[in-house]
């Protein structure tokens, strides 16, 4: 028998939660809260052309040369999965969001944090990692800085590394130059990295093992720039997935951007892992990937020259640019229905790079 | 994946979707239980798929929506204890009590896990003696029994150091709830799937013969909610209400019965309040005396800890099918999942979420 | 919350009926699932997995006929035919 409070159901609803005064696990994600983040605290400070484009990198003019410099921080965790380490992350994204803007990687700054008890033996092991991936990437280390904090204060290790490359003349690429009829590239399956950590971290086991895609991409990218100059914007689908970087574009840019669900490649245990975890590949986080916004002409060109590049065998086109939506990313599913490619308010995964 | 993708097959959905439209000749209002089904039509877009005559409207079935607002505030009150590791899982997090989320409690200095098993808040609390571990047993019938097993595993265990609040609910009484409303719609119910998988579909056989209303026990894939719609469309064009069971590949008339051992042993049932609707006799689970030493909100003497809901917004109207998302005039603009009025945009399964992330009309 | 996904168990473990687990394989991915719910399921059976449990059995020939009459309506409406429909189990 069902009894209720009154004669009829009262409608109440939750009182509204005021705007959030402290900083939330959420505002790393690179989704919605890192943006407002950055937007309500930083950007009215700090407000300049440059940095006001929002790009992965800052490419300025400094004599004759056009240069790109760039920042970034790594608080993975755990600091050790299968297929890399914190170290060879720290190498890796710095010279991706260089090679984003076209340049040339040619020095990074790595400094680090470290707690109180961190075991050396752990730190020569990242240390080693980090000099083999600077040399693979033809990248030098020229400067840096330690700096250790009590134990409890500091879960291990942190590192930050800062890079500079030389970027062409000719190049010019941002996330603002997206234009309707341009064509969405993506080099290859996504979810991998995401993953890789998760497993570590939830105890998963693979048939075939997932590795991180942790790579340097900048050889690709050259590759890219070779065969084309119609190339309007890189970017790396890093925190917050291939969703995060198509919806930073479409934002930048003012324009829609539609993709096929069935052209997105994504390895099966990548699938499977995402079922079991209730994750949607497209917000996972990828370390060796990039997306290319090109103009339809040379879009086969381009694909060609990355398929043929280690980096891009599975190099694929999946999606367009137009002017409807401007500003939303939507996906055609296999059904042939169309839905929304969401920003994520927070996390699906904290600690992700 | 195995019995999974060969149920997302776009062809076939097409197929079944014709049919649908075939077989209908008037209109028909549909409520799919579930949160995990509404997200999937959600998701694959089947409303677009289906005839204009077939309107969808979404249920209460998102158990992190209806867990009351007190809940939220005893929790974070507990998980604010200095002593206390507080377990959760992850939707949980979000949802707006009184004041404040847990995921804000975390960042004010509260240790806040999130877990996919509640075996996993069992391990930590075998780990750390010293700490009291809590975990949000929020869900419904199909979470009920790994829950049930935690507590009872910690009690064959003795250990002292585990404790849970209790915040199922039950579909049944939900359902009665709705089709009892004097402004019910709803003609036809995909049944939950996951939750009859635990307790069979006896409760909802009963509900058809007491309400004379179809009602089609479904799976979550694509291809499972279209064939639960064309066999409810088939009986309401033919002026039947009977149970049904789509789902077969999984589940049968009782259920898993070793599961329903273990709810009986740890579980009562109990009075238990809905967020936004109101308290609903007999409608949740609440642990015997026998295991009250594991009641996290007897162990922690918050069981009079009550909260006004003040506000007037919708989320109760959309539980119950009454209205949608995007009828509500908060949608999108003052309600999205950064700043949710309510919980049905918090979770992931909650209705409004599913129609902001996949859907919203910008 | 109410999500469930099949997986195949590979092995088994444990005598006690309480705490038998299962490595169950989801395409590609393994891991280990409490099968205490599901004390008759072998090696070789599809389960259903929730928060580290097993909650069924997957019928294996149900689904067969679930999807092979599902197939079947694909390839009826394929060629322009209207098949007979309500299709299931009433007790």
């Amino acid at each position: 028998m069902l009894k209720m409070t009154k004669a009829t159901v009262s409608f109440t609803c939750p009182a509204p939660l005021s705007v959030t005064d402290r900083i939330v696990l959420g505002h790393g994600s690179g989704g919605r809260l890192s943006a407002e983040l950055f937007r309500d605290v930083f950007l009215p400070l700090f407000t300049n052309p440059v940095l006001d484009r929002l790009d992965d990198q800052a490419i300025l003019r400094i004599g004759a040369s056009k240069i790109a410099f760039t920042t970034d921080s790594f608080v993975v965790k755990p600091l050790f999965f299968r297929g890399g380490d914190i170290g060879s992350l720290a190498v890796h994204g710095t010279v991706n969001d260089l090679a984003m803007g076209g340049a040339r990687p040619l020095f990074l700054s790595a400094g680090f944090i470290l707690e109180e008890g961190f075991p050396i033996e752990d730190l020569r092991r990242i240390a080693a990692s980090m000099a083999n991936a600077a040399a693979a990437a033809g990248v030098t280390v020229v400067t840096g800085d330690t700096k250790v904090v009590e134990k409890g204060k500091g879960d291990g290790l942190y590192i930050n590394t800062t890079g500079i490359g030389l970027v062409p003349d000719n190049v010019r690429m941002s996330a603002s130059q997206a234009r309707p009829g341009d064509r969405v590239i993506l080099s290859g399956p996504v979810g991998d990295h995401g993953i890789a950590i998760l497993a570590e971290r939830e105890g998963l086991e693979f048939d075939t093992e997932i590795l991180s895609d942790s790579a340097p991409l900048h050889e690709l990218v050259a590759a890219m720039l070779d065969v084309s100059n119609e190339i309007r914007c890189l970017r790396d689908p890093t925190r917050g997935g291939l969703s995060s970087a198509l919806n930073e574009i479409a934002a930048q840019s003012g324009v829609g951007i539609q993709i096929e669900e069935s052209k997105i490649p994504v390895r099966d245990e990548v699938k499977g892992a995402c079922e079991l975890l209730g994750l949607d590949p497209l917000y996972v986080a990828n370390e060796g990937k990039l997306v290319a916004i090109v103009a339809p002409g040379a879009a086969d060109n381009i694909i060609s020259a990355m398929q043929h590049n280690e980096r891009g065998v599975q190099a694929a086109i999946i999606g367009t640019v137009g002017a409807q939506r401007a500003g939303l990313v939507t996906m055609r599913t296999a059904f042939g229905s169309t839905r929304i490619v969401d920003l994520l308010a927070g996390d699906q995964l904290p600690r992700i790079c | 994946m195995k019995y999974v993708d060969e149920y997302r097959d776009p062809q076939i959905a097409l197929a079944i979707a014709e049919q649908i439209s075939h077989r209908v000749t008037r209109p028909w209002v549909l409520m799919e239980v579930c949160g995990g089904q509404t997200h999937t039509l959600m998701r694959y877009g089947i409303d677009e798929l289906l005839p204009k005559e077939i309107e969808l409207v979404h249920g209460p079935g998102c158990p992190v929506c209806v867990t009351p607002l007190e809940m939220v505030d005893r929790a974070i009150r507990i998980a604010s204890l200095p002593d206390v590791i507080f377990t959760s899982y992850g939707d949980m997090l979000r949802v707006p009590g009184s004041q404040s989320d847990l995921f804000q409690a975390s960042a004010n200095g509260a240790d806040v896990r999130i877990v996919y098993s509640p075996m996993e808040a069992i391990k930590i609390a075998r780990a750390n003696p010293g700490r009291r571990i809590v975990f949000f047993g929020v869900g419904f019938e199909t979470t009920a029994p790994a829950n049930a097993m935690a507590v009872w595993q910690a009690k064959r265990e003795g250990l002292r150091n585990f404790s849970m609040i209790v915040a199922h609910v039950l579909v049944p009484p939900a359902m009665r709830l709705i089709l009892q409303s004097p402004t019910n719609r709803v003609q036809g119910f995909i049944g939950p799937g996951h939750v009859c998988t635990v307790m069979g579909f006896q409760e909802y056989e009963e509900l058809t013969k007491e309400f004379r209303v179809p009602i089609v026990v479904g799976g979550f894939e694509p291809l499972d909610l279209l064939e639960a719609i064309a066999m409810l469309v088939a009986q309401l064009e033919e002026g039947r209400a009977e149970i049904e069971n789509q789902y077969s590949r999984s589940v049968n008339y009782e259920g898993n019965l070793t599961a329903q051992r273990i709810l009986r042993e740890v579980f009562e049932v109990s009075d238990r309040k809905w967020r936004g609707i109101g308290s609903i006799e007999d409608s949740g689970y609440r642990l015997r005396d026998e295991y009250a030493a594991y009641d996290a909100e007897r162990v922690f003497g918050l069981e009079d800890l009550n909260a006004e809901e003040p506000k007037e917004c919708i989320s109760a109207l959309v539980l119950q099918g009454l209205k949608k998302p995007v009828d509500c005039p908060a949608f999108g603009t003052r309600c999205t999942p950064m700043r949710p009025l309510g919980a049905p945009m918090v979770s992931t399964e909650g209705a409004c979420a599913a129609y902001y992330q996949y859907r919203r009309h910008a | 919350m109410c999500l469930a996904v099949p997986g195949r168990v590979l092995s088994v473990e444990g005598g006690d009926p309480a705490f038998r687990t299962g490595n169950v394989d989801f395409c590609g991915v393994r891991k280990t699932v409490n099968l205490a719910f599901t004390p008759e399921v072998e090696p070789g059976d599809f389960v259903l997995v929730h928060v580290g449990f097993a909650i069924s059995r997957v019928d294996q020939e149900e689904a067969a006929r679930t999807y092979g009459y599902l197939k079947q309506i694909g390839a009826l409406e394929d060629e322009g035919l209207a098949p007979k429909d309500g299709q299931g189990d009433t007790p």
